[in-house]
């Protein structure tokens, strides 16, 4: 091929490189693996160090949590066509893209709402796109949220809130709640909102595990003011508990990562955002919208991006904030996840998860020196706080690892308030077994 | 298409135009000089131009209702071309003249059509803007020696498809300059164009991947931004010197104040000063005050100053200082430039030097392009 | 006849598969639960009577009700039409470096020591993909000469969007809050602009010069000011074009007081040739999913790579993973970072096939990747010049290093034809389509292949020789093309509705309420 181009070596071609431009020694990398056998053994050892969630009791939750991912999820993100496909249009890639329209089909349903766009990263991303959407539509600049916020959701947040010193800087203020009951304070609410507000957003189920029932009254407030109503939810939780729509949420984002996705140390994630079929909110989506369309030859449907003209990728700095590569992928396995639940698995699913970690949460309680907090109204994690004080939740943990289990997180940094406590997730893999595991586990380690 | 009544086409043929190019007269308005043209042995381009334009049009003969004035007005062109026209108006015998183009016009405006297509130069373009203005789209096939206006499409066949997509529904419109150099002044070597108004022209966004159809809710849109943009930066303590355009007037709109659309304006802490101002009425504010001129691209060629605000006079620029210069335009305008750069025709070779290099373009709210001036 | 040169009698899968939404029959499932423990039952009774009554759902959702075998067949036959760089001759696709992915590396992020960890699980229990992290970032230093790297953005353009995070929080820490604008250019990535405009800057864009299609560099001294805040660039360009004064830019923006983030989306043809630090950057970003072999997966899940110098440092988000020389940790204690930009430590598994390609590669396999790539680029260049209607933005600049970006302008004059009529014809020969252009069109009717390293001579012959019978077909029988596709599931659809209110439907109950139909 040198030949073909007339050059003697690859040198001549790099001449557009100026000299001083130029790496001039070998990379410093480690001697590779000739062999496919040889890599293989090398990356399996360096895994083999680590202790997964299959080999430990795993009760960690606080935005990625253990579900069971079905067989045949899996065995369609692996198929080569999906694992390896990209930005191809609807007439090669016409199976992605009808994956992608059934899986907002699906959502839709789930949310009872008519717009819902491509996931992005994650769940934080998908509510900072969402306040900065809320932002434009209203032309405010300021934010309401819960004290119970999710910390790491209000850091990604306020990293799109933009400092102080730039324009479009969104101000972020919290909102108390009632230490008994975890509910948000509408008190609080009413006194703090303003013709500044853009938006009000909650989440529901809570971060620390409650579920919000004043929906309705923190959405009037919201709109009695002006303000958008922004709701991010868990949608596994949704076969259950009412969607954000029909108690006045005006957009609604949350995380596909319970959809039969694997964790994958919190790799498995994907945020989606879902509003009215409307053009004020749906030209302010920064996502990817997919649309169906009518063919010329009138057989079968084809699909596009709709309102293109929104993203950067038509108009470059003009458009919505950004998207790029999200997570494809993550899309198809929760749209193959929802079909196989189908209406009835997934009310199922949200049953079975309440029942489940009620349970644990009543043998927990049973023990000396453990409180639950804001029980009983909660989903599929709670807060479990040490009342001893004689150790700290680090040294429970610890204790419990010891034992082959993973406690909950430890929230005692991020709310002081609550003591030593610590976040616990149960769901559909915890069999009455494992749960009166961590009972006896938990008595011994906080003696 | 999807409508149950066909689409009309209005065709009006400007038989006269690009006669003078041929034997190097400057155009062909004014019966002296057409006079001289066909003396010197120039023939008719129209014609051909005209029907090079059509074959496009030919595949959706069924679909649509070709409408147009008689003889080589129109009805010549479109039988040769293989169409059953329906003809309106009448005409009389002898050379056709400007009139004859507004009749023709207006007949299209009474018979309702969907775009007219017509074939001339700058001077057949504002006839039909006297007339029609804004009331229907417009698009025009080259055949004249004065193509300045922003209304015409690259060549013949370009306009051909260019009415085939609109008339599919497929492209929107976009006000373009209709521009006509004094013909006085040409042909004793001095260059004046003058702005004589707008058209709404189809067009091929190129800002838009596949579908080509960019919606005129988005050029407004950034036309709006750009408009905040300036406004938000205003100083109170400068005047603010706002060009014709339809770009830069979108800033008086936004502020509610009462403009000239081909003219200059003046204003001040977000007041109207002055309105429609000629060259010693804008020397005499700018004497008086720290200045900023707001200008925008003007014309198919890309001249920011020299064609349509000669008020903007090389001693205005002098005095205001380079620095003081504000030039905005869509990234859309800025892609029709093709890569060719902006361009400064006053008449100071000094002044002209002094804005060369290149220079700043506000583009939408926050954004702005470094682009190239000759 | 030759049969290696023959194009192939290729067709598409054509299922003519309903929308799920269709499909199914009340009753059926796909999925059965686990029965919940009598004891269970007994103790905590009804799930709902944990539920305050007005969050009870009242309706259910109308989901599928679908047998498994149902759900499979149907799903794996929207696989099939789907064409992924896997099957075919992907080198339309360019920026996107559609590379082989060692099918090794599926294997690995599906074992159950990466699959089944949570991201909050203690330390002492992830040290092994800890190490992994901490070894590629080291990897990742070496590559670009850049101190530190964190993988939490989750693609290309979050990547950028966190490097003006950075820049933003540098120009605060040092009171500097007047410089609030972005320097960039028209060919690099429309994200270069889009991302630091979310992030609250202004933008100005460098036109290119017509001739070189690179900026001039007067245009970026005019651009300066003390409002500069940074110069975000991708280099090589789009068009493939490698700026050889990009010293000379960062250096007046560093002279301004700005700081310089390179784009590295186009790497696949620097390793080991050119890094970022020998051209003056102080960050830069990497798409993991591109020249580092991590797969596309249907646009995601994705890593935008980001590293930073010394100096830059300390605004990383958080955590870093760090080794003390016996453990690994994650480091949370960096106060002046700019906090995350995602929740957890990013798209890992990237990370950990990336880590194996390297470790697979080595410095001189690397090497070999990015000859390679430039190699095919140019003699798909030299192969491409004789197919009529084709011809090569900025024509100048001969040699390309990744990908190139050409016009079929002359095409579109000769014979009406344009470049989308092309793009939807290419995959009726069983390629994937290719890639035009981002916005704005500044080279007309464009076209944009890359051949990276993965394609071999025969394979780009025959991706040439596929143009060349378009262009053909172009000159002998032009409405082919502009109604094609021909040999796919479906023909071309009506792109009106994608933009009208009325008719675009994200969802299949927004679709039956707009169109009238009954389900």
């Amino acid at each position: 091929m040198l030949n073909e181009l007339g050059v003697k070596s690859i040198e001549e071609l790099l001449t557009i490189i100026p000299k001083e431009l130029r790496f001039n020694r070998p990379l410093n990398l480690p001697r590779p693996f000739q062999s496919e056998f040889e890599l293989k053994t090398h990356v399996e050892k360096l895994l083999s160090k680590n202790r997964t969630c299959k080999e430990y009791l795993n009760f960690l939750g606080g935005g990625c949590w253990q579900h069971y991912v079905p067989a045949v999820v899996d065995e369609i993100i692996r198929r080569a066509e999906f694992v390896t496909a990209y930005a191809g249009n609807t007439y090669s890639d016409l199976g992605k893209w009808q994956t992608f329209f059934e899986f907002q089909s699906m959502m839709g349903e789930l949310l009872d709402m008519e717009a819902v766009s491509l996931p992005t990263f994650d769940w934080a991303s998908a509510a900072g796109f969402a306040v900065r959407m809320a932002s434009r539509i209203s032309g405010r600049n300021e934010l309401l949220i819960p004290r119970t916020i999710s910390p790491e959701r209000l850091s990604v947040i306020e990293n799109f809130c933009q400092p102080k010193s730039a324009v479009g800087h969104i101000t972020v203020e919290s909102v108390e709640y009632d230490h008994r009951t975890g509910l948000l304070s509408i008190e609080d609410l009413k006194d703090k909102i303003s013709q500044r507000t853009a938006a009000v957003y909650f989440e529901n189920p809570s971060y620390l595990g409650f579920i919000e029932s004043q929906g309705e009254a923190i959405s009037q407030v919201a709109h009695k003011n002006g303000a958008e109503c922004i709701v991010g939810v868990d949608p596994i939780s949704l076969g259950i508990l009412e969607p954000p729509a029909n108690y006045g949420a005006d957009i609604v984002c949350g995380e596909i990562q319970p959809l039969g996705i694997h964790m994958n140390y919190g790799g498995g994630t994907g945020g989606f955002i879902a509003t009215r079929d409307e053009p004020k909110y749906i030209s302010e989506y920064p996502t990817q919208l997919v649309s169906i369309a009518d063919t010329v030859n009138g057989e079968g449907f084809g699909f596009g991006y709709c309102t293109h003209e929104r993203t950067l990728y038509a108009v470059r700095e003009k458009g919505k904030d950004f998207t790029g590569t999200t997570v494809g992928l993550w899309t198809i396995a929760a749209a193959v996840y929802l079909t196989l639940m189908g209406a009835n698995g997934i009310k199922e699913i949200g049953e079975e998860i309440i029942q489940r970690s009620h349970y644990a949460a009543k043998l927990l309680s049973e023990i000396k020196g453990v409180k639950i907090a804001f029980t009983p109204h909660f989903f599929k994690e709670f807060i479990v706080i040490f009342e001893e004080k004689s150790k700290t939740t680090r040294e429970v943990n610890k204790s419990l690892l010891k034992r082959g289990v993973l406690g909950g997180k430890d929230i005692s940094t991020e709310f002081p308030e609550l003591g030593e406590s610590s976040l616990y997730c149960v769901t559909e893999v915890h069999t009455k077994e494992d749960l009166e595991r961590l009972a006896s586990s938990l008595e011994e380690a906080i003696r | 298409m999807t409508r149950e009544s066909k689409r009309k086409l209005g065709l009006i043929v400007n038989p006269i135009s690009g006669m003078g190019g041929s034997v190097g007269l400057k155009g062909t308005d004014g019966e002296k000089i057409l006079k001289k043209a066909i003396e010197l042995g120039a023939k008719p381009t129209s014609p051909s131009r005209a029907i090079e334009a059509l074959n496009e049009v030919l595949p959706i003969k069924n679909h649509i209702e070709l409408i147009t004035y008689p003889r080589d007005m129109g009805e010549a062109e479109a039988q040769a071309c293989g169409f059953e026209p329906k003809v309106i108006g009448t005409l009389e015998e002898g050379e056709t003249s400007p009139e004859d183009t507004r009749d023709a016009a207006r007949a299209m405006l009474r018979s309702e059509v969907d775009l007219i297509l017509f074939v001339g130069g700058d001077g057949t373009a504002r006839d039909i803007q006297e007339v029609i203005g804004d009331k229907l789209p417009v698009l025009g096939v080259p055949a004249g020696v004065k193509i300045h206006s922003g209304v015409f499409a690259i060549n013949p066949r370009s306009a051909g498809l260019l009415a085939v997509a609109y008339l599919q529904d497929k492209l929107s419109t976009q006000e373009s300059e209709v521009m006509d150099i004094d013909e006085e002044a040409f042909r004793h070597n001095r260059v004046s164009a003058k702005l004589y108004g707008y058209l709404r022209v189809p067009y091929e966004n190129q800002m838009i991947q596949g579908t080509k159809t960019g919606s005129a809710a988005s050029e407004k849109g950034d036309i709006q931004s750009i408009a905040w943009e300036i406004i938000d930066d205003m100083e109170d303590d400068y005047l603010y010197v706002i060009g014709p355009g339809t770009t830069t007037k979108a800033i008086m709109r936004q502020l509610g104040l009462k403009y000239a659309l081909l003219g200059v304006d003046a204003i001040r802490q977000k007041r109207l000063v002055a309105s429609d101002v000629n060259e010693k009425q804008l020397l005499a504010l700018v004497e008086k005050n720290k200045t900023k001129i707001i200008v925008t691209v003007i014309g198919g060629q890309g001249h920011i100053f020299g064609r349509g605000n000669q008020q903007i006079s090389s001693r205005v620029i002098e005095k205001v200082g380079k620095d003081n210069i504000v030039i905005i335009a869509t990234e859309n305008k800025i892609a029709t430039l093709r890569g060719r750069p902006l361009l400064v025709d006053t008449d100071s070779p000094e002044v002209n030097k002094l804005l060369k290099g290149y220079s700043r373009i506000v583009t939408g709210y926050g954004k702005y392009i470094m682009y190239r001036v000759a | 006849m030759n049969r290696r040169s023959e194009l192939r009698r290729y067709h598409a899968h054509v299922w003519d598969e309903p929308i799920v939404m269709q499909m199914g029959q009340k009753g059926e499932r796909g999925m059965m639960l686990a029965e919940v423990e009598d004891a269970i039952k007994r103790t905590v009774g009804e799930a709902a009577s944990y539920i305050p009554q007005n969050m009870q759902r009242k309706g259910q959702p109308r989901l599928p009700e679908m047998s498994q075998p149902h759900v499979l067949r149907h799903y794996l036959r929207l696989s099939q039409e789907t064409l992924g760089m896997a099957f075919n001759i992907d080198i339309g696709m360019g920026t996107c470096t559609m590379k082989y992915s060692p099918q090794v590396n599926e294997e690995l992020v599906r074992l159950p020591g990466f699959a089944d960890l949570h991201p909050y699980q203690d330390e002492e229990t992830v040290q092994g993909i800890l190490e992994i992290i901490y070894h590629f970032a080291r990897f990742m230093s070496e590559i670009s000469g850049m101190k530190e790297f964190t993988f939490q953005p989750g693609g290309g353009a979050h990547g950028i969007y966190t490097n003006a995070c950075m820049i933003r929080e540098y120009h605060k820490t040092n009171g500097e809050l007047d410089r609030n604008e972005i320097i960039s250019t028209l060919f690099s990535h429309p994200a270069d602009a889009a991302c630091p405009a979310t992030a609250g800057f202004k933008i100005i864009t460098l036109y290119p010069d017509p001739e070189t299609g690179l900026p001039n560099i007067e245009a970026l001294k005019a651009a300066v000011s003390k409002h500069t805040a940074g110069f975000m660039v991708t280099n090589p360009e789009d068009t493939g074009i490698f700026n050889p004064s990009i010293n000379e830019f960062v250096d007046i923006i560093h002279e301004a007081g700005g700081l310089c983030s390179y784009d590295q989306a186009n790497s696949n043809a620097l390793f080991g040739i050119a890094r970022a630090k020998e051209a003056g950057f102080d960050m830069c970003h990497f798409n993991i999913h591109k020249a580092f072999s991590s797969p596309h997966g249907c646009m995601g899940p994705a890593c935008g790579a980001v590293g930073v110098a010394e100096a830059l440092s300390e605004y990383l988000p958080v955590p870093i993973v760090t080794y003390d020389g016996s453990r690994y940790h994650l480091d949370y204690n960096r106060p002046n970072s700019i906090g995350k930009v995602r929740a957890f430590l990013g798209n890992i598994e990237t990370v950990v096939r990336a880590y194996a390609w390297i470790m697979s590669m080595g410095s001189e396999g690397l090497r070999q990747v990015s000859e390679t790539a430039i190699i095919n680029t140019n003699y798909l260049i030299r192969k491409i010049s004789d197919v009529p209607g084709v011809s090569m933005a900025y024509p100048k600049q001969r040699i390309r290093l990744d990908q190139v970006r050409f016009s079929l302008e002359k095409l579109k004059e000769d014979t009406g034809v344009d470049t989308d009529d092309v793009a939807r014809r290419i995959v009726d020969f069983g390629v994937q389509e290719y890639f035009t252009s981002h916005h704005p069109w500044v080279v007309p009717e464009p076209f944009l292949p890359e051949p990276c390293d993965t394609y071999s001579k025969e394979d780009i012959d025959y991706w040439v020789n596929i143009i060349r019978r378009i262009s053909e077909e172009a000159y002998k029988n032009p409405e082919i093309i502009r109604t094609a596709p021909h040999n796919q599931p479906i023909s071309k659809i009506k792109v009106e509705a994608l933009n009208d209110p009325s008719k675009w439907a994200l969802t299949w109950r927004a679709y039956l309420r707009k169109h009238k139909r009954e389900n």
